[in-house]
């Protein structure tokens, strides 16, 4: 019997479980359903009868739901963990991943363990993302705090944009420091001597 | 073996019993004994069993009954634990609704946290409500295998209760309890302070009793280890003991609780307001809104005999696993049990006397005065 799985993501961060749901879909898995809070867990399991739930590590409700599986006569099939049935390095790369999964019991492991790289290389992917996002938001800050530095530099001195921007660069070099280290200080100077 | 090639990884939950591995990095304990010990933040005890699991920790803040759990394969990724160290004892407390509480004023309860009469007062409500079909009362539990569960049903059957017919049992997380209480989506719960405190604060419940009066002077947190780790690094192991008692000395000196609950209270570690720690520090509980109760040695850290593990502590876990079902009685498994509690390497760090773990007699006593024979341990269990 090889009837459709149906897939359920816990996980607050909307974000990360839509990519999730995506790659899901991309597999070719229909039944996948998202929720983003737990409140009524026992009731949304009993209503959606997953097969397979894939949740973040970081959610504070892993032991309410473990709990829930072991007790729960509202959810009709017994769930264990994925990790019971398959190799030490898949569930280390789970955990590190920051990703953790629940399936029925005796559900074919390659079709969990398809499932779960998938979970895996998309949070992966996400935390990747993450930092990347991060970075640029740094980049755009930087950039903001040379602008005014600069503008600061082309009212007091009367300099044009490229000299302000030379002038912020050779102190930057002189002093071994990055570029938007002198805009800073340069900015903080500029506030005190206002005041 | 250098200093710095000692560094130790240990997990841990954001409550107030962490206070010992915290206070151990913190005021410089484990770097005095060589040990650069790392700490990491967990949002769940699933996830520390699972990073202990594949050695993300070496070393983790752990219920008292997961290393046993764990040992004895009922939880996932099952792998051989030992309870290394006490890390504190007592600090729990059942809170009930404001509800409940006026339920159980009707049925002559004073306010009194002694467990008798709290207990008697609950039953007589439950069934009170029983014969006007009202619903079950939902108690919350942070963990099946933890001292709360445990605790919370011993004091509901001496009462006269079945925990598992007259009221319902689940497991919520301690920082969601409060709410839960106000929301009316639980009607009590056992838990960690300061998340008893937090309910009276909210107007939103009372304290029903607390650990300290159902079992006194009972471990609470264990530093778990895995067998494999424990095993591999013996050494360590002894330095990491012998900081956290000096750890454990510090935090229970009565001069240090101000700069306790202000280092507890931090961003990085419990992320709560320090006046919320003081109350469990001290023992001086609000229980009510108009009620303080002092309840001696409510929470307690020692680095002394109370810090080394016992025998008869870890079967007292066992005979509840086997009266609550959730494991079968076996001899093996008792040997197993004895030996994660066995306290011979703490104490030696420690370099405590300790009451001897075969003394014959056990002093593990319960308000309702039932004594446990760890010989007997099946028996014990069925003996309700």
């Amino acid at each position: 019997m090889d009837s459709a799985l149906s897939i359920l993501v816990i996980d607050e961060n909307r974000i990360r479980a839509s990519i999730i749901e995506q790659g899901l879909r991309e597999a070719g898995h229909d039944h996948v359903v998202v929720i983003h809070q737990v409140s009524g867990l026992v009731r949304q399991i009993a209503d959606i009868a997953p097969d397979v739930i894939v949740i973040d590590l970081e959610n504070p409700n892993r032991d309410q739901l473990e709990h829930i599986f072991q007790v729960s006569r509202a959810v009709r099939r017994p769930i264990a963990m994925f990790v019971d049935t398959s190799e030490p390095g898949s569930i280390e790369a789970a955990v590190d991943a920051g990703v953790s999964a629940y399936v029925v019991d005796g559900l074919k492991k390659e079709r969990v363990k398809a499932i779960m790289d998938m979970a895996i290389s998309r949070f992966r992917a996400f935390s990747r993302l993450e930092g990347e996002l991060e970075a640029a938001r740094g980049a755009l800050a930087a950039r903001k705090t040379v602008d005014r530095a600069k503008g600061i530099l082309m009212k007091s001195k009367g300099l044009s944009e490229q000299e302000a921007y030379d002038l912020l660069r050779r102190t930057a070099m002189q002093q071994s420091r990055k570029i938007n280290e002198v805009a800073e200080s340069l900015i903080i100077a500029a506030g005190l001597l206002e005041e | 073996m250098t200093a710095a090639s000692r560094q130790v990884v240990a997990g841990f939950i954001p409550l107030l019993d962490a206070a010992v591995l915290i206070a151990a990095r913190e005021g410089g304990f484990a770097e005095r004994e060589g040990i650069g010990l790392k700490l990491v933040r967990e949002t769940s005890w699933a996830n520390i069993r699972d990073r202990m699991a594949v050695g993300h920790f070496d070393v983790a803040h752990m219920l008292a009954p997961m290393p046993i759990a764990s040992t004895l394969k009922l939880t996932a990724l099952p792998v051989p634990m030992r309870a290394a160290m006490v890390l504190g004892l007592g600090g729990n407390a059942i809170t009930v609704s404001t509800a409940v509480a006026a339920g159980m004023a009707n049925e002559g309860w004073d306010g009194t946290l002694d467990p008798l009469a709290s207990g008697q007062a609950l039953a007589s409500h439950v069934r009170d409500r029983a014969t006007r079909g009202q619903s079950h009362l939902k108690f919350g539990v942070v963990h099946p295998f933890s001292g709360h569960a445990y605790e919370l049903r011993y004091w509901l059957a001496a009462a006269g209760l079945d925990p598992a017919v007259d009221v319902e049992i689940t497991v919520v997380p301690p920082r969601i309890m409060p709410d839960a209480l106000a929301n009316h989506h639980l009607d009590g719960y056992c838990v960690g302070e300061p998340w008893n405190t937090v309910a009276v604060d909210a107007g939103a419940g009372r304290f029903a009793t607390c650990k300290q009066l159902i079992w006194p002077n009972s471990p609470e947190k264990v530093l778990g280890a895995t067998e494999a780790w424990a095993n591999a690094h013996p050494d360590t192991l002894v330095r990491l003991i012998r900081a956290l008692g000096q750890a454990a000395a510090w935090c229970g000196d009565p001069r240090n609780t101000a700069a306790l609950a202000e280092l507890l209270s931090g961003g990085e570690y419990l992320d709560c307001r320090p006046n919320e720690c003081i109350p469990a520090l001290t023992g001086r509980l609000r229980v009510a809104g108009d009620r303080e109760t002092h309840v001696p040695g409510f929470f307690q850290f020692t680095g002394q005999a109370g810090a080394v593990p016992r025998r008869e502590h870890g079967l007292w876990f066992y005979s509840q696993m086997l009266r609550w079902r959730q494991i079968s009685y076996s001899a093996e498994d008792a040997d197993r049990v004895a030996a994660i509690f066995d306290g011979t390497m703490c104490r030696d760090a420690l370099g405590v006397a300790g009451p001897g773990d075969d003394a014959g007699r056990s002093d593990v006593a319960f308000f309702d005065r039932r004594r446990f024979d760890p010989a007997a341990v099946e028996d014990y269990a069925l003996s309700f």
